[in-house]
């Protein structure tokens, strides 16, 4: 199916057959927690990005730690690979199974154990969803800030692995300035905590390290996360730009005159028009690219800084400023936006979503740069872009009926987040690495650094069993995928500044 | 290769080849902080001096990041920020003129407005890490989100050296406030803690808390740390001018001079308080913010909403340990009385399975034990 990244499942082979290693799970789990029959294990063989497929021999649904703390350790003793998987959302391929492993769902740890306004916490398992904390917050006029546009379905454990962002992150910050403490239970059937609901525990900030690490250093059991006030007011503006320059260049200004907007978001034309006629939320389909900003907090506070930004922006030569009348107008601004691949889906038969992100005064020159791929590759791009943090979401639509397709989309995807590498920035912003950047990593890191990640595992996985493959490429890996991609020792941009 | 780092990297090799372990310094204002040995040639030890690598490498203030060479002067840094209006938000301590950023970084220690924005790492975007093997290690980038391989470079933040040196790192910088002002009220700490709960949960504009008793035991031995003495309540406000008038009206309280709070809060910052004059050594005991007052008959300064709090005197250190780590949090021994590092460090124990990956992960990234034996953790 794929053309770039063909996964090599081969080693880690376990020398027990999955019949004993079923049998070793039933003397630990009840019947009901494990499933192998085909049609049972087929629907968790690929997460959110289905291109990525393996078929789980074994399927495991723990309902209490001390179930996964035997799962791991039947697991160790057999050298069976493990990986867990939240809600199966993610872009990246993170929880495709492994086709000899163990797939260890989280989906039964979906309880919220507490919500305590006082310090502002909550205590949750993994499988809860990110936005059923804040429903439960919101009696006591507190939520949790990152706001995934998956965040109806996506699960928080998913969001500790792969540090999920939102569209509010630049005020608010990513999953990892949001969680205080997890709970996580070993390779070797070990219980530890990561952090603390003090402000820093003693040592190395592991859980620091730990988020975003994509299942491959433990598998989290409980989590606490910080709530904050709800502010007791949204607004946001609208504007129209006659080119992406422009826009950007209002983004910049917006943040040189001292404003950390709530949101700040920006939709090219080819987004807007994909949008509009799917969710009507009135966007203006003739502008070269739209921005939506918001402002929370006191009504007052609002008021005053959603008045600087519309000044901002006309004087950076937006055609149109619309500011939201209403909480219900305000919504539909963002339901353009956070419907965004939805909508792809409807126009095209397939789309393939990229998540580099580069360094802002980079935007026009990749956008431009992007176009021109678009003839390259004969294929057409629409571009969301989460402008506040550089992050990209180019939408590739392509059709997967046709096999041709499919290896240009993935070609041009993987052009495009080598250009973010070139200009400074990085192949994922949000999204994970899982198995489908993983050759990519050859290009931003150095194999010493490659090394380096590969260390990190070691230390916390020394059989190196959790989420095996994936995120970090062997040598081999990149010496492969080198020789097959031409880079010509030459970079596509050599007067830009590299740090 | 510049030629300055080029002579880190040698030294490095040359310390690896001849296995003497290496001291990463900066400007050492933060020498005091962790399990530091003086460094004497005799020993054999050699110090790896960050500060000749020095100067901004990028600051873009529209892209809310700067890029500094790990020797590059805090105090120089802070003020090329405040030329385009903006700062480092967590406030971290300088403790001399000669702090640098690298240290900053190492240390990963923060100030009063940890509490709202966030510590060190909250801030780290990026670094690069000369190992022990002399090579150049780039984690992390210049962009806010970034989830390409692990988070290394917020490991780095509060690592104490131990994995090699910060060579360079790239830092979230923010707009200073456009408005602060500075409350002040008398309340037990009791009630204190108290207020600073209650105003967790609600939307207002406060960057910083503090919690001083009325005498700051310079007078007496008698406790001052009951839940009754009488103390004063210092809070500020940072924002934009209606939420700083809607926060005024909920906090109330006696508004201090510009001067006065701007002094008050780099007192509390750089330790200039009394408090931290008195000679006697310096608990720093971090708890879940929530914990109500403990009497531990010594002399108190609570910072951070009660999650930071700081006790002034003698006391056993297997007492105060356990009795933070059973109500959620743990103890350093911040001063040591005399400068004298006790047999079993400064800082907190840590937990089994934490200090396996621990030292699972320095063999992993310093194999050879070099940089910084034992400043973070004695067997390391």
């Amino acid at each position: 199916m794929n053309s770039l990244v063909e996964p090599t499942l081969r080693h880690t082979e376990s020398t027990f057959s999955t019949a004993q290693v079923l049998d070793a799970l039933h003397h630990v789990l009840p019947a009901h927690c494990i499933l192998h029959r085909e049609e049972d294990t087929r629907p968790y063989e690929c997460d959110g990005l289905s291109l990525y497929r393996a078929l789980p021999p074994i399927v495991v649904l723990p309902e209490t730690e001390s179930q996964v703390i035997a799962v791991m350790r039947e697991c160790k003793r057999l050298s069976v690979p493990i990986v867990a998987r939240g809600a199966g959302t993610g872009l990246s391929g993170g929880a495709m199974p492994h086709a000899q492993g163990v797939l260890l769902g989280l989906a039964k740890f979906n309880r919220i154990h507490s919500v305590d306004p006082v310090s502002a916490t909550a205590v949750v398992e993994p499988g809860v969803r990110n936005l059923a904390i804040s429903e439960a917050a919101a009696p006591y006029g507190l939520y949790y800030a990152p706001d995934p546009s998956s965040q109806v379905a996506c699960s928080i454990g998913g969001n500790v692995a792969e540090n999920s962002g939102g569209v509010h992150c630049l005020k608010y910050g990513l999953t990892v300035h949001n969680v205080l403490r997890v709970r996580v239970v070993t390779i070797d059937g070990d219980v530890i905590e990561l952090g603390s609901e003090a402000p820093d525990a003693p040592g190395l900030d592991l859980l620091a390290l730990f988020i975003g690490s994509e299942g491959m250093l433990g598998v989290v059991t409980e989590i606490t996360v910080k709530l904050i006030p709800k502010p007791a007011c949204a607004q946001v503006v609208m504007a129209s730009f006659s080119s992406v320059e422009a826009a950007g260049q209002a983004v910049t200004n917006v943040i040189a005159a001292g404003i950390i907007p709530a949101g700040l978001e920006m939709m090219d034309r080819r987004a807007t028009q994909m949008v509009e006629p799917f969710v009507k939320a009135g966007y203006d389909v003739e502008a070269q690219a739209i921005l939506l900003c918001e402002s929370d907090g006191t009504a007052e506070e609002v008021e005053h800084e959603i008045q600087r930004m519309e000044e901002i922006f006309r004087q950076a030569g937006a055609t149109r400023c619309q500011v939201s009348r209403d909480e219900a107008e305000r919504l539909l601004f963002w339901a353009g936006r956070k419907n965004a691949f939805p909508a792809a889906g409807r126009i095209s038969p397939d789309y393939y979503c990229m998540d580099g992100t580069i360094p802002r005064r980079h935007l026009a020159r990749v956008l431009g740069a992007i176009e021109q791929m678009e003839d390259e590759f004969s294929l057409r791009c629409a571009n969301v872009f989460h402008a506040g943090d550089g992050n990209l979401h180019p939408l590739i639509l392509f059709d997967s009926c046709k096999p041709d397709e499919v290896e240009r989309a993935e070609k041009f995807g993987a052009a495009i987040l080598e250009l973010c590498v070139q200009v400074g920035g990085t192949l994922t912003g949000e999204h994970g690495v899982g198995m489908e950047k993983i050759n990519q990593m050859c290009v931003q890191f150095s194999r010493d650094e490659l090394d380096a990640f590969l260390a990190v595992k070691r230390a916390f996985d020394p059989p190196g069993l959790l989420n095996p493959e994936k995120v970090v490429p062997t040598l081999a890996r990149c010496a492969e995928y080198g020789k097959m991609h031409v880079h010509g020792g030459e970079l596509s941009f050599p007067d830009l500044a590299r740090f | 290769m510049e030629f300055v780092l080029s002579e880190l990297c040698d030294q490095v090799m040359t310390a690896h080849a001849g296995h003497k372990p290496l001291f990463v310094c900066g400007g050492g204002s933060k020498s005091f902080y962790g399990n530091y040995r003086p460094v004497t040639p005799q020993d054999g030890h050699c110090r790896l001096d960050m500060t000749a690598y020095n100067g901004i490498i990028n600051y873009q203030p529209s892209e809310l990041v700067v890029t500094v060479r790990a020797g590059t002067s805090l105090a120089v840094l802070e003020a090329e920020l405040a030329e385009k209006d903006q700062m480092l938000a967590f406030e971290p301590p300088h403790f001399s003129e000669s702090a640098t950023v690298g240290g900053c970084v190492a240390a990963g220690l923060a100030g009063p407005r940890r509490m709202t924005v966030g510590g060190v790492r909250d801030f780290v975007l990026g670094a690069r890490l000369l190992d022990s093997q002399g090579r150049l290690l780039s984690f992390g980038g210049e962009v806010m989100k970034n989830v390409a391989g692990y988070d290394v470079s917020r490991l780095l933040a509060g690592s104490q050296g131990i994995f090699g040196a910060i060579v360079d790192v790239s830092l979230k910088v923010l707009p200073k406030p456009f408005e602060e002002c500075s409350l002040r009220f008398e309340a037990t700490q009791h009630e204190a803690l108290d207020h600073f709960a209650r105003w967790r949960s609600q939307p207002l504009a406060i960057s910083a808390t503090s919690w001083t008793a009325l005498d700051d035991g310079s007078s007496g031995a008698q406790s001052r740390a009951g839940a009754n003495v009488e103390g004063i309540v210092t809070v500020r406000l940072s924002g934009a001018p209606p939420a700083i008038r809607a926060a005024k009206a909920s906090v109330g309280g006696e508004e201090l001079g510009v001067e006065q709070a701007a002094n008050w809060w780099m007192a509390l910052r750089e330790q200039t308080h009394s408090f931290f004059k008195r000679n006697q050594p310096l608990w720093r005991v971090a708890l879940p913010p929530t914990t109500p007052v403990q009497d531990f008959g010594l002399p108190t300064l609570v910072e951070w909403g009660g999650g930071q709090r700081w006790l002034s005197g003698d006391i056993d250190a297997h007492a105060i340990r356990a009795w933070a780590q059973r109500l959620g949090g743990h103890a350093t021994l911040f001063r040591p009385a005399g400068g004298v590092i006790p047999s079993d460090g400064v800082f907190h124990p840590l937990a089994a399975g934490v200090a396996a990956i621990t030292r699972r992960l320095k063999q992993e990234l310093d194999p050879a034990g070099l940089f910084n034996p034992g400043r973070m953790v004695l067997e390391l």
